[in-house]
């Protein structure tokens, strides 16, 4: 069983806390009705499914209920760091260092976008 | 190659055992085939197999990373059966079961198929409704599957408790007579022998680094461990590294690699006659011929390669197998393995052509590729021997996810899909 840091709760927590939420950082298109079916496809079906490094979305459903963004080996299974829902994609620590502190979601969520 | 009979184990008996040749060979790769199958699994070898014997191409490798049967082949829980929900996932899973009606005969290897049942438990009115929608499609298209009444289903399989008190009640079942299950391994390596002795290359401990494209995309060979091996064709059938072969040749794929884990018991006298599946508490057990029970879990809910998995769901499993059988309370559970599925959106295979000409694909089959083993692998001969598909995998191609023609077994599938 894994061991998730919630970056929100800011405490380590068992994954049964938590739930999977797919790939990160896939941005909806703006207007969904007029793009192509091969984008749609692109967008919805397909994805990385990388060996090695990931990055990935985790909702803390049985905690804070949050989504927040990990960045995960799929070998070791390893958790490299969490960051903030909104974020943009984060650099892995070398040395396995956390991630800058923000204050809240809201403050980063427009800049995410 | 010499045929298995019983003559030939009286023989080797008056012998001392010395006259067994190896089951198939190991040659050098030669530098181009006509088409290299990427994958040493039931699909890749019995692809590898049909396209001797049906299509008279020979000139063909099977490429392996680690050894034959060494990954999914050999770490699911063997399960047969072919009572699926829609026309497309009835018409490939019935084709391999009437394969696997005949195939020990046909690879002379004994596969040790045994037609013992499959029955999957109702535990509530939307399972039972499920179930006889499941049996009434089944039975239209020919395939047998029939619902039980729980005493008939205690009657079938003794050590059920089906008492109205039980922690899981059971309101009925339903049984398809001819699933059943077979030997893993001997499934590797009776597609292994049969078709190294019509000309196969199997070459194992080689791994498929990259897939080179000429000017006009088109597929030229493979780069690999041991360097360059030429070919027009080449067919991915790489189970839960799909997208990881699938990604060197710039083609993604929909799927998604979760690790499944199933484990056996010490074992005991036979005690368990047939398969008996619960998707609603998520369980499934069936007892090898060695008599070890044999105890699916489910996949872990993240992507991962790392053929381990959580804890939590192998106990989650247990917990509900010993609600169902009490008296499996005191076994011991011997061994825990892990292997990689690769699952799609909709829980239906991908069996394709691929924007990549010359590359064909055979994934996506999920938590369920074992039984669909000699089905699978005749159709994707054939893909690959025509370069389109056969009418039975027609629907099963890569681009339903642009069309949205999808297969949507997912609501509807078994626990051990």
């Amino acid at each position: 069983m894994l061991l998730i840091h919630c970056p929100y709760c800011e405490e380590d927590r068992s994954e049964l806390e938590f739930r999977w939420a797919g790939e990160a950082h896939i941005a909806r298109p703006e207007n969904i009705a007029a793009i192509s079916d091969e984008e749609f496809a692109e967008f919805f079906f397909l994805r990385n499914n990388e060996k090695g490094l990931t990055y990935e979305r985790w909702r803390h459903i049985h905690g804070c209920g949050r989504f927040f963004n990990a960045a995960r080996d799929t070998v070791s299974d390893r958790f490299l760091m969490t960051y903030k829902a909104g974020l943009p994609k984060q650099q892995v620590p070398e040395t396995g260092a956390s991630e800058k502190t923000v204050e809240t979601y809201e403050a980063t969520e427009g800049d995410a976008r | 190659m010499r045929k298995y009979s019983v003559f030939a184990v009286a023989r080797e008996a008056l012998r001392g055992h010395k006259g067994w040749e190896a089951q198939w060979t190991s040659p050098e790769p030669r530098s181009s085939y006509d088409v290299i199958i990427v994958g040493g699994g039931g699909h890749g070898l019995g692809a590898a197999y049909y396209l001797a014997k049906e299509h008279g191409i020979t000139n063909v490798a099977v490429i392996e990373k680690g050894w034959l049967g060494g990954g999914n082949t050999g770490r699911n829980t063997t399960i047969i059966r072919s009572n699926y929900l829609y026309e497309e996932s009835m018409d490939i899973y019935e084709h391999s079961l009437k394969l696997w009606e005949g195939l020990s005969q046909d690879l002379n290897y004994n596969t040790m198929y045994s037609p013992r049942g499959v029955m999957m438990l109702s535990h509530n009115v939307h399972d039972q409704q499920s179930f006889k929608r499941h049996i009434n499609a089944n039975r239209l298209y020919g395939i047998d599957n029939e619902w039980l009444t729980p005493e008939q289903a205690k009657a079938f399989v003794p050590v059920l408790d089906i008492a109205k008190t039980a922690r899981y009640p059971i309101n009925g079942a339903a049984l398809q007579r001819r699933g059943g299950t077979a030997r893993h391994d001997a499934v590797a390596w009776g597609y292994a022998r049969a078709a190294s002795d019509r000309g196969v290359h199997i070459i194992q401990n080689c791994e498929v680094t990259g897939i080179r494209r000429g000017p006009g995309g088109e597929v030229q060979g493979v780069e690999t461990s041991r360097g360059f091996i030429g070919a027009k064709k080449v067919g991915v059938s790489a189970a839960g590294h799909s997208s990881v072969v699938m990604e060197m040749a710039g083609v993604r794929v929909p799927l998604h690699s979760n690790p499944l884990q199933a484990l056996v018991s010490e074992p005991l006298k036979p005690i368990f006659p047939c398969v008996v599946m619960s998707n609603t508490v998520h369980a499934y057990i069936s007892q090898s011929d060695k008599g070890e029970l044999v105890i699916g879990a489910g996949t872990d809910q993240y992507n991962s390669y790392s053929q381990t998995g959580g804890l939590q769901i192998i106990t989650h499993t247990l917990d509900a197998i010993c609600e169902l059988f009490p008296m499996f309370r005191r076994v011991k559970m011997m061994r825990q393995w892990g292997g990689i599925t690769d699952n799609t959106p909709d829980r239906s295979p991908i069996q394709g052509v691929t924007p990549v000409p010359g590359l064909f694909v055979n994934c996506g089959w999920g938590t369920g590729g074992f039984k669909a083993t000699p089905g699978s692998a005749n159709l994707f001969a054939h893909l690959i021997a025509k370069g389109e598909p056969h009418r039975l995998a027609a629907g099963l191609n890569l681009d339903r996810f642009r069309t949205g023609r999808l297969i949507d077994e997912a609501a509807a599938a078994a626990v051990a899909h």
